[in-house]
C-alpha cells in the first residue's frame, strides 16, 4: 500500500541494499524503463565491441586476428545482440518510459507483468550470451538455418544457447507486447480517442500486434530445433524425409515482421520529435498512422523475399517481389509527411532534430531504396550473400539507432530532470553520422565489387582493401560517437542544466508532468480534447494565442504535498518467476551430453528446479494482493 | 490504483469499459492461434512424407478418439454452465460445474496418455518417422494446454472452497472459461486435420 505523499525527507534514508531491493521489486513503468535502458545500453557496448572485432579482422586481407570459428561466433552474436537485445531493448525502454505518460495513465495495465517482462529479458539476454563461458557462443548466424543447427553439424552448445536463449526472450517480448496492447486499448485518458493518440503510442500498438503474432511461429521453429537436438526428432532431418526449408519459412515469417517490429517505434519517435522542433503539427497525421498500420500488415506478406535464391519458383518470387516493392509506398508516404512537417516550420536545430531528420530520414532512404533493389528478383540473385545486403540492412538499422538517440536526447530531461549538453550532442551526432555513412557506404561499394558476406577473411588483390579499411575506420568513428554520448550522459547526471517540466515546448501529455516524473505520473488524470493536447492548452486549439501570450505550462500538481495516489505495491515474485524460467531453459542446454560441456540427464534437475521456482513465483504472484 | 480516498473495491477506469484481464486473455488467445497454427502447418507440410511406418492408418482408432473428443466438447458445455452459475451467484452449482469440467478434461488427457502408450506399443515413437515426430509434438502441446486448463479449474475450485471465489470474481471464471473454450476449439481443428481428413 505504497501511499506516496511527500515521502522524500520524511521517510528515513534507505540503505544501499534497500535501494537495490527497491529496483528488484519495482513495478513502476518508469523505473522498469530505466532498467531496460541501462541493460540495453550495456548490450549496445557488447554488440559494438563485437562489431569492432569484426572490422579489425576485415580491415586487412588475410588477417589472422580472429580464427574462423571465433569469427562465426562473433558475427552471429553481433547480429543477435543488436536485434534482440539492443533494438528490441530500446523499443521496450521507450514503450515503458513514454507510452503510459503519453496516454495520460498512471502505469501500464499490468505493472507486475511488466516487471516480469523486464526480468525475463535480462535473464534471457544473459542466457543467450552465456555460451561465451564455454567458448561456444552461437555461430550459426542470427537466422540459424536448418539443418546447420542439427547436432550432426553443430554438436557444440552454441546452438543450444541460441535455441533456449531466444525462446526465453520470446516470452519476454510477448508478455510485454500483450501488456502494452491492453494499456493502449484500455488506459487512454478520458477523451483520448484512438485518433487523438500520439503517433509513438500508435506505433507501439502496431508493433505489439506484430510481436504477439510473429513470435509464435518463431517459437514453434525453435521448439522443433530443440526437439531435434535433445530428443532426436526428425523435423529438420532430411534422412527421414524432412525438408529443412520449413525452418526458413517459419523463421522468415517471423523475421520479416521482426524488421518492422524494429523500425516502427523508430518511426514513431521521429514522428514525435519533428513536429516539436518544427513547431508545427505533424503533417497528415492519419496518413502517418495508417501508413504504419499498412506497413505492419504488409510485413506479413513479404517473408519469402529473404528466400529468392532458394528456388521457390518464378511465381512465388514474383508475388513476393511485388508485395515487397509495395512496402515502399507507405514508407514513402511517411517520409513525405515528415518533410512536409518540416516545410515552413520554425525549425529549431537541436540534437534530437538532427538525429531524427538527418540521422534517421536521410540514411533510411538509402536503406529503403537498396531494399527495393533487392525486391527485384534478378537483381537480388546478384546481391545475395554479398556485402550489398549487409550495407542495406545496416542502412536500415543505423537510422533506427539514430532515432533512438533522438528519443534519448528528447526524453532524457523528462526522467532525469536535466538536459543533455547540446555541444557534446552535436559532436555525438556528427561523429555518428559520418561514421555510419563511411562504414556502410564503403560496404555498398564492396557489395558491388562482389565481396561475400560471413567470410572471416579475403584474399588481397581484388580491389577490396581500401574500402574495407575505410569501413573499419568508420566503425571506430561510430564507437567514438557512443563514447561521447556516454560522457554526455554522465555529465548531465552530475551537472546538467535543469530542464523544467517542458524544455522543448512539447505537444503531448508527457510534458504536462514535472521532471523528473513523480511516481504517480499525474496527480489528476488529464481530460483530452485535442490531438496535440498540451499544445492546445498552451496556445489554444488553433494556435490563436501568440507565443508570448501562451499560458505557462499549467502545473498539474499545485498542492504536491497533498497528493495521495494509491499505487500498486512492489513485488519480487515477477523476478522469481523470471529466474525460474531462465534456469529451466539453461537446464535444457545442460541436457546435452558431457562430451560437449553439458550435464547429460542431470540437466533435468536444473529443468525441474527452474520449473519449481517458476511455479512458486507464479503462485506467490497470483495470491498476493495486487494493490 | 484508485484514489485512496475511495473504497478499495472501486472499479478501475478503462477506456473501453472492459476489464484489462479479459482483453489480455483474448489477445493471448490470438497469439496462441499462431502458435498452434504453426504446429499444424508443420504437421501438414510433413503429411504423408514419412519414409517408414507406422503410418496413421496403422495406429489410429477413430471411434476411441472420437469419444474422448466428445468428452472434451461436452466440457465446454459444463464450463459455460459454471460461468452462468457464478454470474447468478449460485456457488454450489458453480463448484459442481467446475468439477465436472475439470474431470472431463482429465478424462481427455488420460485418454491421450493411453492413446500415446498404445501408439508406442505399435512402434510409433517421436524418433521413428516424420509422422511420429509431428503427431506427438502437435497433440502433446495441445494436451499440455488442456493440463494447464485443468490446473486452473482445480485452483478455482479450491479457491471457492476456501471462500476466496465469490460472485464478485465471476470475471475470473469467465476468463478461465475463455481459455478452456479455446483449447477445445483447437482440438476440433486438430482432430479434423490429423484424424479425420483421409491420408
Amino acid at each position: 500500500m505504497a501511499t506516496v505523499g511527500r515521502a522524500v525527507g520524511v521517510a528515513p534514508r534507505p540503505g544501499f541494499i534497500e535501494y537495490l531491493w527497491s529496483w528488484v521489486t519495482t513495478v513502476d513503468h518508469k523505473r522498469i524503463g530505466i532498467l531496460y535502458g541501462l541493460t540495453t545500453t550495456a548490450f549496445l557496448l557488447v554488440g559494438g565491441l563485437e562489431a569492432l572485432l569484426i572490422r579489425i579482422q576485415l580491415a586487412h586481407p588475410e588477417s589472422k586476428f580472429l580464427d574462423p570459428n571465433t569469427y562465426n561466433q562473433i558475427f552471429t552474436m553481433h547480429g543477435l545482440t543488436m536485434i534482440f537485445l539492443v533494438v528490441m531493448g530500446y523499443n521496450a525502454t521507450f514503450f515503458n518510459l513514454v507510452v503510459p505518460l503519453q496516454l495520460g495513465a498512471r502505469d501500464v495495465a499490468f505493472p507486475r507483468l511488466n516487471a516480469f517482462s523486464y526480468w525475463v529479458f535480462l535473464f534471457g539476454a544473459l542466457l543467450l550470451n552465456l555460451g561465451w563461458l564455454w567458448g561456444q557462443a552461437p555461430g550459426v548466424g542470427w537466422f540459424g538455418y536448418a539443418n546447420l543447427t542439427s547436432v550432426e553439424y553443430t554438436p557444440d552448445l552454441g546452438t543450444d544457447f541460441y535455441v533456449m536463449g531466444l525462446q526465453v526472450l520470446g516470452i519476454s517480448s510477448i508478455a510485454s507486447a500483450l501488456n502494452f496492447l491492453v494499456t493502449i486499448i484500455n488506459l487512454r485518458a478520458p477523451g483520448m480517442s484512438m485518433f487523438k493518440m500520439p503517433v509513438f503510442s500508435w506505433m507501439t500498438l502496431v508493433v505489439s500486434v506484430l510481436v504477439i503474432t510473429a513470435f509464435p511461429p518463431f517459437t514453434v521453429g525453435l521448439i522443433e530445433v530443440m526437439f531435434d537436438r535433445l530428443f532426436g526428432t526428425n523435423f529438420f532431418n532430411p534422412a527421414a524425409g524432412a525438408n529443412p526449408l520449413l525452418w526458413q519459412h517459419l523463421f522468415w515469417i517471423f523475421g520479416h515482421p521482426e524488421v518492422y517490429i524494429l523500425v516502427l517505434p523508430a518511426m514513431g519517435i521521429v514522428s514525435e520529435v519533428i513536429p516539436v522542433f518544427a513547431r508545427k503539427p505533424l503533417f497528415g497525421y492519419p496518413f502517418v498512422v495508417f501508413s504504419g498500420i499498412f506497413i505492419g500488415f504488409l510485413g506479413w506478406g513479404v517473408w519469402a523475399h529473404h528466400m529468392f535464391a532458394v528456388g521457390l519458383g518464378p511465381i512465388a518470387n514474383t508475388v513476393f517481389g511485388i508485395t515487397t516493392m509495395l512496402i515502399a509506398v507507405p514508407t514513402g508516404v511517411k517520409i513525405f509527411n515528415w518533410l512536409a512537417t518540416l516545410w515552413g516550420g520554425q525549425i529549431q536545430v537541436k540534437t534530437p532534430l538532427l538525429f531524427a531528420a538527418l540521422g534517421f530520414i536521410a540514411p533510411f532512404i538509402i536503406g529503403g531504396v537498396t531494399g527495393v533493389m533487392h525486391a527485384t528478383v534478378p537483381s537480388d540473385y546478384q546481391q545475395t550473400d554479398t556485402y550489398f545486403v549487409v550495407a542495406h540492412f545496416h542502412y536500415v538499422i543505423m537510422p533506427i539507432v539514430a532515432a533512438f538517440f533522438a528519443g534519448i536526447y528528447y526524453w532524457w530531461p523528462k526522467y532525469t530532470g536535466r538536459l543533455l549538453d547540446e555541444g557534446l550532442g552535436k559532436l555525438h551526432f556528427w561523429l555518428f553520422f559520418v561514421g555510419t555513412n563511411l562504414t556502410f557506404g564503403a560496404q555498398v561499394v564492396l557489395g558491388f565489387l562482389g565481396m561475400p558476406r560471413r567470410n572471416y577473411t579475403y584474399p588481397a588483390g581484388l580491389g577490396w582493401e581500401p574500402w574495407n579499411l575505410l569501413s573499419s575506420i568508420g566503425a571506430f568513428l561510430i564507437a567514438l560517437s557512443v563514447l561521447v554520448f556516454i560522457v554526455n550522459a554522465l555529465k548531465s547526471l552530475r551537472s546538467g542544466e535543469p530542464a523544467g517540466p517542458d524544455p522543448w515546448d512539447g505537444r503531448t501529455l508527457e510534458w504536462l508532468t514535472p521532471s523528473p516524473v513523480p511516481v504517480y505520473n499525474f496527480a489528476e488524470i488529464p481530460v483530452v480534447r485535442y490531438r496535440d493536447e498540451l499544445w492546445a492548452r498552451k496556445y489554444g486549439p488553433h494556435g490563436e494565442r501568440a507565443a508570448a501570450a501562451a499560458r505557462p505550462n499549467p502545473d498539474p500538481n499545485p498542492g504536491r504535498e497533498e497528493v495521495h495516489v494509491h499505487l500498486p505495491r512492489p513485488s519480487y515474485y515477477p523476478a522469481v518467476a523470471a529466474l525460474g524460467i531462465a534456469l529451466g531453459f539453461f537446464g535444457g542446454v545442460m541436457l546435452r551430453p558431457a562430451e560437449v560441456g553439458g550435464l547429460g540427464p542431470l540437466g533435468w534437475v536444473l529443468v525441474g528446479l527452474g520449473a519449481l521456482i517458476t511455479l512458486a513465483g507464479l503462485y506467490g504472484w497470483a495470491f498476493e494482493p495486487a494493490d | 490504483m484508485a484514489e485512496a480516498t475511495h473504497p478499495a473495491h472501486v472499479e478501475h477506469y478503462t477506456s473501453t469499459g472492459i476489464d484489462h484481464r479479459k482483453i489480455l486473455m483474448w489477445l493471448f488467445l490470438g497469439s496462441e492461434c499462431l502458435f498452434f497454427g504453426s504446429l499444424i502447418a508443420t504437421y501438414q507440410v510433413y503429411r504423408g512424407q514419412s519414409l517408414v511406418g507406422p503410418h496413421p492408418h496403422d495406429v489410429f482408432n477413430i471411434p476411441y478418439t472420437s469419444i474422448s473428443a466428445f468428452v472434451l466438447l461436452m466440457s465446454s458445455l459444463t464450463m459455460a454452465l459454471a460461468v452462468n452459475s457464478i454470474r447468478l451467484g449460485n456457488l454450489p452449482a458453480t463448484r459442481i460445474w467446475l468439477l465436472l469440467t475439470a474431470l472431463q478434461g482429465s478424462i481427455f488427457v488420460g485418454g491421450q496418455v493411453f492413446e500415446f502408450t498404445t501408439f508406442v506399443e505399435h512402434g510409433l515413437s517421436l524418433q521413428v518417422n516424420l509422422f511420429g515426430t509431428t503427431f506427438f509434438v502437435l497433440t502433446g502441446f495441445h494436451g499440455a494446454h488442456v493440463t494447464v486448463g485443468i490446473i486452473m479449474l482445480f485452483s478455482l475450485l479450491f479457491a471457492s472452497l476456501l471462500g476466496k471465489l465469490t460472485p464478485a470474481q465471476a470475471l475470473t471464471v469467465e476468463i478461465v472459461g475463455l481459455y478452456w473454450h479455446f483449447v477445445d476449439i483447437v482440438w476440433i481443428v486438430i482432430f479434423t486435420v490429423v484424424y479425420l481428413l483421409p491420408y
